[in-house]
């Protein structure tokens, strides 16, 4: 009974909660955006690096389609949509929760104690801590490889398709998000998780730039129904695209993006609970 | 609605006026931690810590009390969880009638936090901009936050480090900014770990000065922790002791002389050498050095018997009375509790 109590009052506080951990955000954010530019050539100098790292990146996919013309049956301009919008949404992501990987060494050092002494919600302090602009250079090159693509490629364009895209992008940023989250709960428990978490979302990235139909089905099937990166953009892509649905996964679930990120999203607040309330610090 | 706290319709039964309630409440508090430890290539050995174990106290507004005990005697842990950092394995812990660790964010309205060893500023900018930070984080309204960082600034001397950045602070000037810092907010509970540590006398002695004025002024409940103890005999007209998680005494600084069965010694020097003084009752020979002789007479009794008694069968050229020291009387309670454990394991 006091449990059931307790969560209709979190529902009924969900609202503040949101717009609190956006006012915090901003807050810490903008504190450690005046930090980064106390030191102005430093940070010029990692931004131009950030952007060149990432654009390798797709220098590399590049070369490959000078040597083949195509990639499991999709085209060149195919493969730069589902490069565009995964790394869109992954820029963004880390843009905006990155620092989640971070926290391992704050709850080993003990310096989480100063966050969880401050009149706000926790998550947000934690995703804004150290936060740097630089992560931007990963949502604009996402962004231009993704125009591109839109420019290149012969689709009949409806209002849903056109509708899907953005759609698309938001979800794949906060079904990656929830992931990132997912992943800083466990470093409640285990500080050194933080690699594991990676393979899913830096390792997720990677894999999500390159069509479903070159991989083995029983990968494919695995990020549709265990960790539901398929819904970023596989998904949602194929649609845009007139391809079908791989095999085993119904028709409706190209539209399923929404739904699953906000699934995600509750499982990660879960976690997360569980993780502050297990959280032990340190010694002193 | 019956289930939600059935503490509080209790407490009133009792004691119907609502002030008797104590600002702090903790009743049988513990901690527990589960350490788990490789004991071979897959095995791991699980063992129970019990940081705090069992402590109960009330704190009532305005009260600046002392907290101490040797390193990993549980302070900490205590104060973490008093500031619902950390959730309790069991008992019962309410600060401002609020339980900490379920409503963490709301109480940190309430209460100031300083660790010693751990600073809330920003490295890299002003001093100043960690306080505006703080302005829009607590939502502290102008005039007031305006008034709060003026008297911080005067009380503390702070006015020509706001513009300086926080790396550059020496640690005594880095203190005194974080503790400005947990006082904007008009907390109505300060907890202080370790707030001398590492200090020079000078910054040490303004700390100290703050901290009266501000319970003086403010009546701002003060809970300190501190290897320090001079600054509980300087602050605190309670001290509490704490070893092995539990709670070894809690009373006035002076009665602690008493429970440590601590001695005061009688300096006695003689016209000459002479044997050792073994015939005087109530006090008991130490050593000599010379005609010098010490004897050592328990701290709850009166000096004065005893120097007639010396004085009418000795020849008497002077003599003095050394108070016990504290820390020595601390250090035998916890042995003493050493000894306790030691003989009950046995």
């Amino acid at each position: 009974m006091a449990e059931a109590l307790r969560t209709s009052r979190d529902s009924r506080r969900a609202y503040p909660l949101v717009s609190d951990s956006w006012r915090t955000y901003r807050m810490v954010a903008g504190m450690w955006i005046r930090s980064t530019m106390t030191y102005r050539s430093s940070f010029a100098l990692t931004l131009v690096t950030s952007f060149c790292v990432t654009f390798f990146d797709f220098v590399v996919i590049l070369l490959m389609f000078g040597q083949v013309r195509g990639l499991g049956g999709f085209s060149f301009a195919e493969v730069a949509l589902l490069y565009g919008t995964t790394g869109t949404s992954f820029g963004l992501a880390d843009l905006t929760m990155g620092s989640l990987q971070r926290m391992g060494k704050r709850v080993r050092d003990g310096s989480l104690d100063t966050f969880l002494m401050r009149p706000a919600p926790l998550l947000a302090q934690v995703a804004a801590d150290k936060f740097a602009l630089r992560r931007f250079g990963r949502v604009a090159q996402g962004l231009l490889v993704l125009v591109w693509a839109l420019v290149l490629l012969d689709v009949a364009w409806t209002p849903v398709k056109v509708l899907l895209l953005p759609v698309m992008l938001v979800s794949g940023a906060v079904i990656f998000a929830a992931v990132m989250v997912l992943g800083a709960s466990a470093l409640f428990w285990m500080q050194d998780a933080a690699e594991v978490t990676s393979s899913f979302t830096y390792g997720g990235n990677t894999l999500l730039q390159y069509p479903p139909t070159i991989f083995a089905q029983e990968l494919v099937r695995g990020v549709v129904f265990v960790v539901p990166l398929a819904f970023v953009n596989w998904l949602p892509a194929l649609y845009v695209l007139g391809r079908p649905a791989p095999a085993g996964v119904p028709g409706w679930a190209v539209f399923a993006s929404p739904l699953v990120a906000a699934v995600c999203c509750g499982v990660a607040g879960i976690a997360w609970r569980a993780g502050i309330r297990s959280y032990r610090s340190t010694g002193s | 609605m019956a289930g939600r706290n059935p503490f509080v319709p209790i407490d009133r039964k009792l004691s119907p006026v609502q002030t008797s309630v104590p600002f702090i409440e903790v009743d049988s508090l513990e901690k527990i931690f589960t350490i788990r430890r490789k004991a071979g290539l897959l095995k791991r050995s699980k063992r129970e810590v019990r940081a705090v174990d069992g402590i109960s106290f009330g704190v009532e507004r305005g009260e600046m009390v002392g907290y101490i005990g040797p390193n990993g005697a549980g302070k900490s842990t205590t104060i973490k969880m008093l500031t619902g950092i950390l959730t309790p394995s069991g008992g019962r812990l309410r600060v401002a009638g609020i339980d900490p660790a379920r409503e963490r964010t709301r109480l940190a309205q309430r209460i100031g936090v300083v660790f010693g060893q751990r600073t809330t500023l920003w490295w890299d900018l002003p001093l100043k901009d960690s306080y505006g930070l703080m302005h829009r984080m607590y939502r502290i309204p102008d005039a007031r936050y305006r008034e709060n960082l003026d008297r911080c600034v005067e009380l503390l001397d702070l006015g020509e480090l706001l513009d300086v950045p926080v790396r550059q602070l020496s640690l005594g000037q880095r203190m005194r900014g974080d503790i400005a810092a947990a006082l904007l907010h008009d907390p109505e509970v300060l907890y202080l770990d370790e707030p001398t540590i590492g200090l020079d006398v000078v910054s040490k002695a303004r700390v100290r000065e703050f901290l009266r004025e501000l319970n003086t002024t403010r009546s701002t409940t003060v809970l300190l922790t501190t290897h320090d103890l001079t600054d509980i005999e300087q602050l605190c007209s309670r001290v509490m002791v704490i070893d092995h998680g539990r709670l070894m005494y809690d009373g006035k600084l002076t009665g602690l002389h008493a429970v440590g069965e601590s001695e005061r010694l009688l300096v006695v020097d003689l016209e000459r050498e002479l044997p050792p003084i073994e015939d005087v009752p109530g006090a008991r020979f130490v050593r000599s050095e010379g005609p010098r002789q010490y004897l050592a007479f328990p701290a709850s009794s009166s000096a004065a018997p005893l120097v007639a008694a010396v004085a009418a069968a000795y020849p008497l050229v002077d003599l003095s009375v050394r108070e016990p020291d504290i820390e020595a009387v601390i250090a035998k309670m916890y042995g003493g509790t050493r000894e306790e454990r030691r003989e009950s394991l046995m």
